[in-house]
């Protein structure tokens, strides 16, 4: 094992962090969003919207879409880097890709304070 | 010796056709692919999901869009996606902390996550059907 000193900036070191703690709070809600789902009587509107009301569930619901937008982040930039060379090119989809992630996170707060 | 030197002297044997991808490569790409699948899907989901909540009428629209059967087929795959992902993931988090580094639990635990993340889906597949 290599025992390497991290100096600099670090940015590479957070996003690979992050990557993994928002991958790991998926996963706990994905666990958490399995045992509701199939624990409602039946799925309709009234039980579904109830589901996500609850203020625990609504905070771990928007937690999630964070988290998943942040890993998103990190994946599809890595995936802009080992793939597209051109530099325009990789900036502009950056900050689409950026922008979009934004949008996504108000879009899905609003579904949910709005219950 | 020159950077451009050492680039000229190593072999390159990139024909994609051509390589045979080991399980654990395999699995590896597949998370690439799930992943970037699933961000290209991320408006039709999230269109799914605001309308699910959003009303009793926009929840109605949604019982209809995912009883459509062509719906039904991209949110199949759309399932196997998540759940390759997720296992995938919980693989490689594991290897993060040195867990089964060693190649032959590797190739097991490659095995494991395209099998359990199948067999997942189609259980879950199912159920929703």
């Amino acid at each position: 094992m290599v025992d390497r000193i991290v100096v600099g900036a670090h940015y590479g070191l957070k996003d690979w962090l992050g990557q993994r703690i928002t991958a790991c709070v998926m996963a706990l809600y994905t666990v958490l969003f399995a045992v509701q789902a199939l624990g409602l009587p039946e799925m309709n509107y009234a039980n579904w919207r109830a589901m996500f009301a609850g203020g625990f569930m609504r905070f771990a619901t928007f937690l999630f879409f964070a988290c998943l937008f942040y890993h998103v982040w990190v994946g599809i930039r890595d995936i802009y880097m080992d793939y597209v060379k051109p530099a325009g090119i990789r900036l502009a989809l950056h900050a689409v890709t950026a922008l979009l992630l934004i949008g996504y996170l108000g879009w899905a707060a609003q579904a949910l304070w709005r219950l | 010796m020159s950077e451009v030197a050492l680039k000229k002297r190593r072999p390159k044997h990139l024909q994609l056709t051509e390589i045979r991808l080991p399980l654990p490569g395999f699995v590896s790409i597949l998370h690439r692919i799930s992943g970037a699948g699933l961000f290209l899907m991320l408006p039709f989901l999230l269109y799914l999901f605001t309308s699910s909540l959003w009303s009793e009428e926009s929840f109605a629209q949604y019982k209809a869009v995912v009883s459509n059967p062509f719906s039904k087929l991209i949110l199949f795959g759309l399932l196997w996606a998540y759940l390759h992902h997720f296992c995938a993931g919980i693989r490689f988090l594991l290897l993060d902390v040195h867990v089964g580094l060693d190649l032959p639990s590797a190739r097991k635990s490659a095995g494991a996550v395209l099998v359990v993340s199948l067999l997942l889906t189609v259980l879950i597949g199912v159920k929703l059907w």
